[in-house]
């Protein structure tokens, strides 16, 4: 809240596009032949942050920090169990029917496999054409012209439209699902591990692409990744989640200079870096996240933390403003 | 100069079909010094796989078949080995990990039971000795409650512990020559650190030498000693990590490290590599790099260049280096 307001003051951005507050995904675990609860896993447990027109926030953490889980509650693909989302001013957390796809059109999603995203059966004009035909927002010949017009801006030729994605590579099915998302014009792509199949030349290809159509377009990304050197490269702001939380959310810069989440810090000495000679004080943290089932009892990562204290055991940190945007949610800094 | 451990010369894996042959190793050659890491690199249908499993003699029959070349362990040809002498190879003088242990692993033997398995085979170790072999490799790669998972099943364990199980079992008869596929691929990044610093510790404690596996550049730079980048089922340029990572000389290598975002370093724009990797059933004429190539030539198309020497053990494959 008070995040939002102080960049809008001071000029940084030109407002508001997306606005997470308070947000819990819990999804019940049952048991028994009558399926009755007997507990959560707290998939997203109370997260809040926000998305100016034209940024690209990433969202970094290890899997099970339920960072997949929040893109697709920003989808509105899950329903949140509690708090509420705010899409260009509008509070979308309990919208439904016609109404959800309706405003759909302004937030569109691309997955890590597109093949399993792809309908094999479908051309790729199809595929392309399928929204806009869905969303009835342009006649039959506009679309024509929409689709060619698409696949040119993507980066694929002319005669792709007659074919089918069994006949592309992994890199060319990745834009064909990116033409797809953008056909309807939305403000906002969701990016889910988008790069994380396609090898390093075509991933190359592919984030280059993705920096143009926000450029053209002037879109917004929420680009969810569990790999820090692409969140780095694409994003101006990067959220570092763990175990359902926000430990850290910051402008990229300082969160990649100065960590001060002891989580954010270990992932980063942790990530290998293709160069040699590079003296890094490398943290290896011992044991496995644990369970969001069973989330431990104040702060998530204190059964990790090698700066842990005693007040970590039993209280929850909230997340404070240390200077320049940089959010924390650590007991080392209260 | 010692004799290498591992000397893999002209190696051709082939995969024979009825309309095409896919040459997925075509021609490879390197080292593997003793208790030295050697990292192979590539882009997906490199052949790399191929290549670490090719020195397993674990070629997928019948279309697979290494069809030329020599695999000196020791200075033994594993290729002219029977079938009968290679399963005394495999597991007791090289060991294997592979990407996803819960396929690798049997998932319904207990971890006690699998890794002591390999002991009975090779050691003639009796059941309760392999078992007590077990609780303490299992100690050795970082289980403090080793004695409760010998007793459990690989579903019960996390992937982290998964690839430890894997390496304890590997690891299980001291081989001389450990081949570790991608082994932290499918890992989260801070448990990939801690199966590095496992990997690290192993080879410094017992000598043991590693092939590692992997696209990832930044593993390579961590871990490995010399490197091999390969490219459409050859090895384009080999040499010490130190040299491959300050002075890549082919124009695949240098333009493998421009593509990658680098946390330490701001990229305006990466380098993409246009174009596709090459279909291993049709490869060009001339270099196979030369359609992606930015520095191509016209000679590059006429033949396939030699894999040269430009400096005391660094080669490439390039006529232009």
């Amino acid at each position: 809240m008070s995040v939002t307001e102080k960049s809008v003051k001071d000029g940084v951005a030109t407002g508001t596009l997306l606005e997470v507050k308070g947000v819990k995904k819990y999804f019940p675990i049952t048991a028994g032949v009558i399926r009755r609860k007997v507990g959560d896993i707290k998939a997203v447990d109370d997260v809040s942050f926000h998305l100016n027109r034209g940024e690209t926030l990433g969202l970094v953490g290890e899997s099970g920090c339920g960072k997949s889980t929040t893109g697709r509650l920003i989808m509105r693909v899950l329903d949140p169990t509690e708090g509420s989302i705010e899409f260009d001013g509008k509070d979308i957390t309990h919208v439904r029917g016609s109404e959800l796809r309706h405003l759909r059109k302004d937030f569109q999603m691309i997955f890590q496999d597109p093949y399993s995203s792809l309908n094999p059966r479908m051309s790729v004009g199809t595929l392309v054409a399928e929204p806009m035909v869905v969303n009835k927002t342009a006649s039959r010949s506009e679309i024509k012209d929409r689709v060619a017009w698409l696949l040119e801006t993507v980066g694929l030729s002319a005669d792709a439209r007659q074919r089918y994605p069994h006949e592309f590579s992994g890199g060319q099915r990745q834009r064909i699902a990116i033409a797809r998302a953008l056909s309807l014009r939305p403000k906002l792509i969701v990016a889910d591990e988008a790069v994380s199949a396609l090898d390093v030349s075509i991933q190359a290809q592919i984030l280059n692409l993705l920096a143009d159509l926000r450029k053209e377009f002037g879109l917004s990304y929420v680009f969810i990744s569990h790999n820090l050197a692409v969140v780095k490269h694409v994003s101006d702001r990067v959220g570092v989640m763990y175990l359902g939380r926000m430990a850290e959310i910051a402008p990229k810069d300082l969160l990649y200079s100065n960590p001060l989440h002891p989580y954010t810090q270990a992932l980063l000495s942790a990530a290998p870096e293709p160069k040699r000679h590079v003296q890094r004080e490398r943290i290896i943290l011992v044991g496995d996240v644990p369970s969001p089932a069973k989330p431990p009892s104040g702060c998530a990562f204190h059964t990790r933390c090698p700066k842990v204290m005693d007040v970590c055991r039993s209280e929850r940190p909230i997340l404070k403003d240390h200077g320049g945007g940089q959010i924390v949610a650590c007991h080392l800094y209260a | 100069m010692a004799q290498p451990l591992l000397q893999v010369k002209n190696l051709r894996t082939y995969f024979i079909g009825r309309q095409s042959t896919v040459k997925a190793v075509d021609g490879v050659d390197f080292e593997v010094g003793r208790g030295k890491v050697l990292g192979i690199v590539g882009e997906s249908g490199s052949g790399k796989s191929m290549t670490s499993l090719s020195v397993m003699r674990l070629v997928p029959a019948p279309q697979g078949r290494i069809v030329e070349g020599e695999i000196l362990l020791d200075g033994r040809d594993l290729t002219k080995l029977s079938e009968k002498q290679m399963t005394d190879v495999r597991g007791n003088e090289i060991g294997m990990i592979f990407q996803e242990p819960m396929s690798a692993l049997n998932p319904v033997l207990k971890i006690g039971e699998q890794i002591g398995e390999v002991l009975i085979r090779h050691r003639k170790l009796s059941k309760s000795q392999a078992r007590a072999k077990a609780i303490s490799l299992l100690k050795s790669v970082g289980f403090p409650r080793a004695e409760q998972v010998v007793n459990e099943y690989p579903h019960q364990l996390s992937g982290g512990m998964r690839q430890r199980a894997m390496i304890a079992m590997a690891m299980a008869c001291e081989p001389k020559l450990l081949i570790a596929d991608e082994p932290t691929t499918a890992l989260d990044v801070t448990i990939q650190a801690q199966v590095l610093d496992l990997m690290r510790s192993l080879k410094e404690n017992s000598g043991t030498a590693i092939i590692l596996v992997t696209h990832d550049l930044g593993v390579v730079a961590e871990m490995a000693d010399d490197v091999a980048v390969m490219y459409g089922g050859q090895v384009v340029e080999s040499g010490s990590a130190d040299e491959i990572f300050d002075q890549p000389l082919h124009p695949y290598t240098r333009a493998l490290m421009e593509s990658i975002p680098v946390i330490d370093q701001d990229r305006e724009r990466l380098y993409a590599i246009p174009g596709n990797v090459p279909s291993a059933a049709n490869f060009p004429v001339g270099c196979r790099f030369a359609d992606r190539c930015t520095l191509v030539q016209d000679k590059c198309r006429e033949a396939m260049p030699e894999l040269r020497s430009m400096s005391p053990g660094h080669s490439v494959r390039c006529i232009l280096a």
